[in-house]
């Protein structure tokens, strides 16, 4: 008979075989999340399961919320209605003009044989709290999949484009900022219709458009809204205005620090847009042939 | 010398594990305040895990403090797999040094937990680095120091259910 650890002594696997195992589908996991996004089931699952404790833990926090607006001042209250009463007033000649304009833009357009352009639906959001992640400038919003919230919906606020639904659960989205280090955004300038691309700083708090000559005509002050060639965010929305200009003959590009017209940093009432992609069809007579060639050509090749 | 003697030596009542859960989800809805985000912010769950792996290290393990680690991760919208792995080396590296770590004086005991913590966010940082993301500053790894620091704290409130009433008794030897 073999001799066999006496069952009171018996602990498993040792430490270290653990670790090994543990750290190995970590790594796994990692990978498989960062390269392919294949985590995402998995994710979902633990969101839903911890969904209790986070709303445990953030309720606290709202309620204070929701409480000093319940409690803010007549004074305050009366302050804020004037101001924006004043806003309304201000900004009454160009809503007036609006409908005249749109109905002259659409016909303009149907003249010139332009598709007429999507109106806009949107669904309004809170952010619920700030991505917690050092890593990436994200926010949660309080709308999520059953809402209709879906990948890749532009988010923006009262100053402009604020980011992109990058995650969606079924009660919350998570959207990542402009400001984020990875999330380019096209842009035009204004003043002069040139097209760039926007990056977030990664200092949290800017963008830099990047790509532009060194003798690119772009001025401090200069706004930046969304050029609409990528199909994700509607042409026009302001993104950017252009703080600071560095232009340095030793190297091939500008310098160009931009402040983003949103509030990343403050905002709480935000709107997804719903993205009304509409993709041209591809020209009809040219397509037949055109694939024929290139079929026969790639064949070709491959003898 | 009895382990952990500072001081006066207190003979503890076997824990629950109960309490022991309680403390950790308590830990857990500490991590998932609606934080701004996580620089200087101690995580209490690593702490806990690391108080639990040194003081019961066959009740707790990497087990659990790894399937802990992939709840932050969905939560906190981070890479899945990373605070699993680095709270899987918190748990074995508590685990691996228990028998040390109660010998010394509390503050020195910190210092171990430190240490610990410190490997664990600078695999966050690796991993993180690795796919992508952007250097956070130095002022990440503070929430480790800060963490290291409330260990006194944490050993008198985890260990406080399982200390005696303390009556003076001449007769009795200890």
């Amino acid at each position: 008979m073999e001799r066999q650890t006496p069952p009171f002594f018996h602990r498993g696997p040792a430490p270290l075989a653990r670790l090994g195992f543990f750290a190995v589908l970590s790594v796994l996991l990692m990978v498989l999340d960062a390269r392919f996004r294949y985590a995402e089931p998995l994710r979902q699952v633990l969101a839903l399961a911890a969904y209790p404790i986070q709303q445990l833990a953030t309720a606290p926090v709202t309620a204070y919320a929701d409480l000093s607006e319940f409690l803010a001042s007549r004074a305050a209250l009366q302050r804020e209605n004037a101001a924006l009463r004043e806003e309304r007033l201000k900004r009454a000649p160009d809503l007036l003009t609006l409908e005249a304009l749109k109905a002259e833009n659409a016909e303009l357009r149907k003249a010139l044989g332009a598709r007429p352009s999507a109106p806009q639906e949107a669904i309004f959001a809170e952010v619920v709290y700030a991505g917690r992640d050092p890593f990436a400038r994200t926010v949660m919003v309080d709308k999520g999949s059953q809402q209709g919230v879906q990948l890749g919906q532009p988010v923006i606020d009262s100053g402009g484009v604020l980011g992109q639904v990058t995650r969606v659960h079924p009660l919350l989205a998570e959207v990542t900022l402009v400001i984020d280090k990875d999330h380019p955004v096209p842009v035009q300038v204004v003043r002069n219709g040139l097209r760039g691309i926007v990056y977030g700083s990664g200092d949290g708090a800017t963008l830099e458009l990047r790509y532009m000559a060194t003798n690119a005509d772009v001025e401090v002050g200069d706004v930046l809204v969304t050029s609409g060639i990528d199909e994700v965010y509607p042409a026009g929305l302001p993104v950017a205005r252009i703080a600071q200009v560095e232009r340095d003959a030793a190297l091939s590009f500008a310098k160009i620090v931009c402040e983003p017209s949103a509030n990343v940093n403050r905002h709480r009432q935000v709107l997804v847009l719903n993205r009304a992609v509409q993709v041209p069809p591809p020209p009809e007579d040219a397509k037949p042939a055109g694939r024929k060639t290139v079929t026969g050509k790639r064949s070709r090749r491959n003898q | 010398m009895i382990p952990g003697s500072s001081g006066r030596e207190h003979i503890l009542l076997p824990v629950k594990g109960s309490f022991m859960a309680l403390s950790i989800i308590v830990a857990l809805l500490f991590n998932l305040l609606p934080w701004r985000d996580l620089r200087g912010v101690p995580d209490l769950l690593a702490l806990v895990i690391a108080f639990w792996c040194i003081h019961q290290p066959r009740k707790t393990g990497i087990g659990i403090a790894w399937v802990l680690g992939l709840v932050m991760d969905a939560a906190n919208g981070t890479l899945i797999g990373q605070h699993a792995l680095a709270y899987a080396v918190v748990a074995f590296g508590a685990q691996w040094l228990h028998r040390r770590i109660l010998w010394f004086p509390i503050w020195q005991q910190a210092l171990h937990v430190l240490a610990l913590l410190l490997v664990s966010q600078g695999l966050m940082l690796v991993a993180r680095m690795a796919a992508g993301g952007t250097f956070p500053g130095w002022s990440f790894f503070s929430g480790s120091f800060i963490a290291a620091a409330l260990w006194p704290v944490a050993t008198y409130v985890l260990l406080a259910p399982q200390r005696r009433p303390e009556i003076v008794d001449e007769n009795r030897p200890i």
